[in-house]
């Protein structure tokens, strides 16, 4: 089904299951923890030969010669696999082709170049460092590294009125610079694949998030065609974008495994995980708001620059939200993107507004200082009735709402809003806030659900579950469907032998395959209803049975009934706006002494259409709103200098918050069903729960102390350098 | 990594004649050398396995004081009872270091030996010349957030990361260290960490052949124990700056302030002058600048830390305030 018309009524409700939206723990969760759910890496395959990718140490130049001799002469290596058809670098998410190939021909310090490989790990990872290269490096003085130091190119510009007329006459104006820092997924699973061929076919073991993409990119790179490809990918360790596309290792592991003859797994350092995978650009950014008086903005304009490799097509949407969050008449709208030689740039959970919102949402509290207007006020008094540019309705918008419940939930304290109000010891305590917002994404999806005669139903899609609990909510939806309850459930994910699903990013996973999944039971159910002699709408199953009366086993008369549901985003995006919202309330303590801030408690409220299962979807809104405290407070690559590598690489130099940085996390889920943004009405939630929250932080950090801290990550060293001297 | 060879000795006397040899290492909790052999940082012929050999024992010594054995673990360390009451600054400094996972495997030896270490240390595809002397230095010209102030060369600028040993120096706690047909030697914590200078390959005074038993510390003293730990986040970061002190007040002055510091050296940083500065003070702020002005005359940033200048001053006056109970 193509939807080009809201579902304003829907099915879900007229259910009498009543499974959807309950706080159902994940089905694979005993699994996971027992350690019995397999990671790409941990397939028991026999005979399988190990290897090891080897990176180039050098920025920009082209290998000239790998000497394999010493290294083959070691004890068990096999091979050194150099094939021009490896990759240089990772697919961008939703390429659906090879990505850059061609290994001798280097970008960036790290990139992988070779593979070494041997029958044991050990073997291979000596063997690996024995490999001796040759190579041409362009002169450092020659490659851009500081994306403040070259001429960008502009990406995208959106111009309407005059800005600098606004700003000149507002009542009350701001003029800001932010910078964010680059972000790294840092996913718990490293990078691994498992490839074996049987000489027409290839299967491979991975860990990825889009198999529906990624059976494409990985046939082109390898030169099969993709019914001779299967990938299999049932349980992820984390994905956050940088398993969008297929990346270095699983090629590797492909070519290595068709060119001996063996199975060949190749796992990534976590070194190199951070080395060569995609990283989030940095950002500067300039926001300038006007208003009148009463807050109401009149101009508005938001400029980023961003970087990426030369030839990259993709460049972080830092404005993506700006265009539609809030009103003012005059608009400008601009980003850049500075060519540098760092890993490739690309997809971390939330792209665009992980980094934008907060910049943005902290002019906005400038602006609410400035014009002596409560934040949370203010915010209200900017939502657009529709879409600032284009007059397009929004399809739903629950901003408001988060905004008042988020406040009263916290109990925001709008009395408190000068800095320095409260100290304890050698703490400053204050609050902040910032909405909310992501774009909603959906994307074609297709998965069988089968009724097989014992009354039991299986769902089957070649759709991944990241972490995020679509093995579960995919069985809720069919349960509700079909009146079963979850456990006579069975859902088969992660494998492309099955009907092409959405993959999961974007956040648009659930209500993609959910709805492809809600078609197919809407099929079934059809069929049911002709066998039963009663029309569809009049069909109440529950528990396995017509209510009061034939069982499904009964009316399936010992066959299996399988219908496949297929659903394609319409062109209902043209006529609707749809996005997810939110506010984020945070109190910080910062130290007077050394700047150290730590988050007291923080609420978050956010409108995500229907919710499909309370539980996982708090859980995917505290992981963003803790990403939102590692953005505010510790994350940030760090590139040397000098020859551009990426020097915090793994999880100890990396800082992503830990347990003792996060508090007890409010999440608060505002009724909202959204009929324009897929036919379950549900909208993408994944990655709403990062986007701004970092600002509700950096503006408690002001409120607390009076440091207007400019620059994420918000360390010690930079809450102490902008806090007035006590 | 490179193969190794491994033994596993059951006396002391056949480790010391085992690790003698340069190109041999001892492992206890490994921790840190497990690592840097994944990483090719170390590359050690033979690994010498000491879990075998009974060190780990905690006990009272004839002079009030306690020693802790070299392969006591972190976690036993920090949770001993004598510790908790009378040395509550190493058992607070433990607990600020690494993660419960890593504290439960460290010992105290290990402890005192991991590397003074840097991002480039750790990539062997960068020049350092602690790796491999001569090769340059990557963090001076690189980037140098977590490096050193205080004591550096031109050779090497990276900073000692353990909590521990910063909380022994300020304790005055002494390694106990023996070797092959010796006497049993005794290195003041102070002493067992070197500056860099055009050595910094060498990190501390072991030699090869000598193995560290245990460590001991004196009769515990009067005075009120602080370990503060300034980072980003709030575990499982080293220290950004990180102050030790014990401090005793008599009569509305200061009569004893023990202090050292982490996150500032290429070793647990301890300034005998600032104690000679401070004892006999009436507790100030102008006291405690004075001695940050001492502490900090030859402090040296290098772009990326020069905030680690106006942080250490911060973080001894708060310490000291904390300490004196002075209103700042």
């Amino acid at each position: 089904m193509k939807q080009d018309q809201p579902a304003t009524d829907c099915k879900l409700d007229q259910m009498s299951q009543d499974l959807l939206g309950k706080p159902i723990a994940r089905s694979e969760g005993l699994a996971k923890v027992t350690g019995t759910a397999p990671y790409a890496a941990e397939y028991p395959v026999d005979n399988c030969l190990e290897g090891v990718l080897v990176t180039a140490p050098f920025a920009r130049g082209t290998v000239t010669d790998i000497d394999t001799q010493a290294c083959l002469a070691m004890d068990g290596v096999v091979a050194v696999v150099e094939d021009e058809r490896m990759t240089a670098r990772a697919a961008q998410g939703t390429a659906g082709e090879a990505p850059v190939q061609q290994p001798r021909t280097v970008c960036y310090w790290g990139q992988p170049i070779a593979l070494v490989v041997a029958e044991t790990f050990e073997q291979a990872r000596d063997a690996a460092k024995h490999l001796v290269i040759s190579f041409d490096a362009d002169d450092l003085d020659d490659v851009a590294f500081d994306p403040n130091a070259v001429d960008p190119e502009n990406k995208e510009s959106t111009s309407q009125g005059d800005l600098t007329r606004a700003m000149n006459e507002a009542s009350s104006n701001v003029d800001a610079r932010l910078t964010t820092s680059g972000h790294a997924s840092a996913a718990m699973e490293p990078h691994a694949a498992i490839a074996e061929w049987d000489g027409s076919k290839l299967t491979v073991y991975a860990s990825l998030q889009m198999l529906n993409y990624n059976i494409a990119e990985l046939a082109d790179a390898v030169d099969l065609e993709e019914d001779d490809v299967r990938l299999i990918s049932r349980y992820v360790g984390g994905g956050f974008g940088s398993k969008l596309g297929i990346s270095e290792e699983t090629v590797a592991a492909a070519i290595a495994a068709m060119q001996l003859e063996r199975p060949v797994r190749v796992v990534m350092s976590r070194q190199q995980v951070f080395q060569c995978i995609m990283r989030r650009s940095e950002t500067t950014q300039r926001l300038r708001l006007a208003s009148g008086d009463d807050g109401a903005l009149t101009g508005f304009g938001h400029y980023a620059l961003v970087s990426n490799l030369p030839g990259e097509e993709f460049a972080e949407p830092v404005l993506q939200s700006s265009q539609f969050l809030y009103a003012g008449e005059n608009r400008l709208l601009e980003m850049d993107v500075a060519r540098v030689h760092r890993m490739t740039a690309g997809s971390v959970r939330a792209p665009g507004e992980a980094v934008g919102m907060p910049a943005l949402e902290v002019a906005m509290d400038m602006l609410a200082e400035e014009a002596g207007v409560d934040p949370v006020e203010l915010r209200l008094r900017n939502i657009p009735e529709n879409h600032p540019v284009e007059g397009t309705p929004f399809s739903s918008h629950k901003l408001a709402e988060c905004l008042k419940q988020g406040a009263e939930a916290f109990n925001w304290d709008s009395g408190k809003r000068k800095p320095r109000h409260t100290k304890d010891g050698e703490w400053w305590i204050g609050t902040g806030m910032a909405s909310a917002a992501r774009v909603h994404n959906v994307s074609e999806a297709k998965a069988r659900v089968t009724l097989k005669a014992d009354g039991t139903a299986m769902v089957e899609t070649d759709m991944t579950d990241i972490g995020t609990g679509t093995y579960t909510i995919l069985g809720q939806v069919a349960g509700e469907m079909l009146g079963l309850p979850r456990d006579k459930v069975l859902v088969e994910l992660g494998d492309t032998q099955f009907p092409r699903g959405s993959g999961s990013g974007g956040s648009w996973g659930a209500a993609s395959v959910g709805s492809a999944v809600f078609v197919a039971c809407q099929a079934l159910r059809k069929k049911l209803a002709e066998r039963a002699g009663v029309s569809e709408d009049e069909l109440s199953l529950k528990d396995g049975a017509i209510s009061g009366g034939t069982s499904l086993v009964d009316l399936l008369d010992g066959k299996d009934l399988a219908e496949e549901g297929h659903y394609e985003p319409g062109d209902i995006d043209e006529d609707f706006v749809a996005a997810g919202f939110g506010a984020y309330f945070a109190q910080v303590r910062v130290n007077r002494f050394t700047g150290e801030t730590r988050v007291e408690r923080m609420t978050g409220a956010f409108g995500f259409g229907r919710v499909l299962n309370e539980k996982t979807a708090r859980s995917q809104c505290i992981g963003g709103m803790t990403w939102s405290i590692g953005v505010a407070l510790t994350e940030a690559l760090h590139f040397d200098p000098v020859d551009g590598h990426l020097v915090n690489c793994d999880l100890a130099e990396y800082h992503v918050p830990v347990h003792r940085d996060v508090p007890d996390l409010d999440v608060i889920m505002v009724e909202e069903r959204d009929p324009a943004a897929s036919p379950i009405q549900a909208k993408g939630i994944g990655e709403l729960g990062m986007c701004g929250g970092a600002a509700a932080i950096a503006n408690a950090i002001y409120n607390a102390c009076g440091a207007r801290v400019m620059d994420f990550p918000m360390t010690p060293d930079r809450v102490l350098a902008a806090m007035p001297y006590d | 990594m490179r193969p190794f060879q491994y033994a596993r000795p059951d006396s002391l006397d056949h480790a010391t004649q085992l690790t003698a040899p340069e190109d041999t290492m001892a492992i206890a909790g490994g921790t840190n050398l497990i690592d840097l052999m994944k990483l090719q940082v170390e590359t050690p012929q033979e690994l010498i396995d000491i879990n075998r050999l009974t060190m780990g024992e905690i006990a009272d010594t004839d002079d009030g004081g306690l020693r802790i054995g070299a392969l006591a673990t972190n976690t036993a360390t920090a949770a001993h009872d004598r510790v908790r009451s009378d040395y509550p600054l190493l058992a607070r400094a433990i607990l600020a270091g690494a993660t419960q996972q890593l504290r439960n495997k460290a010992t105290t030896g290990g402890n005192l030996c991991q590397r003074t270490r840097c991002y480039y240390f750790t990539n062997i595809d960068q020049p350092c010349n602690k790796r491999d002397p001569g090769s340059g230095c990557g963090a001076i010209k690189g980037i140098a957030r977590l490096h050193a102030i205080l004591g550096t060369s031109n050779h090497c600028i990276a900073t000692y990361p353990g909590d521990m040993a910063v909380a022994m120096a300020a304790l005055d706690a002494q390694v106990l260290i023996t070797r092959e047909g010796e006497k049993e030697r005794t290195v003041p914590v102070r002493d067992f960490h070197r500056l860099p200078g055009d050595t910094p390959e060498k990190d501390n005074v072991l030699e090869a052949g000598e193995i560290i038993t245990g460590v001991t510390l004196p009769a515990p003293v009067e005075g009120k124990q602080i370990y503060r730990k300034v980072r980003e986040r709030s575990s499982y970061a080293f220290a950004l700056v990180s102050v030790a002190a014990v401090v005793a007040m008599t009569d509305g002055r200061i009569s004893r302030a023990n202090l050292a510091f982490g996150g500032i050296a290429h070793k647990p940083w301890h300034d005998p002058r600032l104690s000679e500065l401070l004892v006999g003070e009436t507790p100030s702020a102008a006291v405690f600048d004075k001695a940050a002005d001492l502490l900090l005359e030859d402090a040296q940033g290098y772009g990326e830390n020069d905030f680690k200048i106006p942080l250490t001053r911060r973080a001894l006056a708060a310490t000291l305030a904390d300490a004196t109970g002075v209103e700042l």
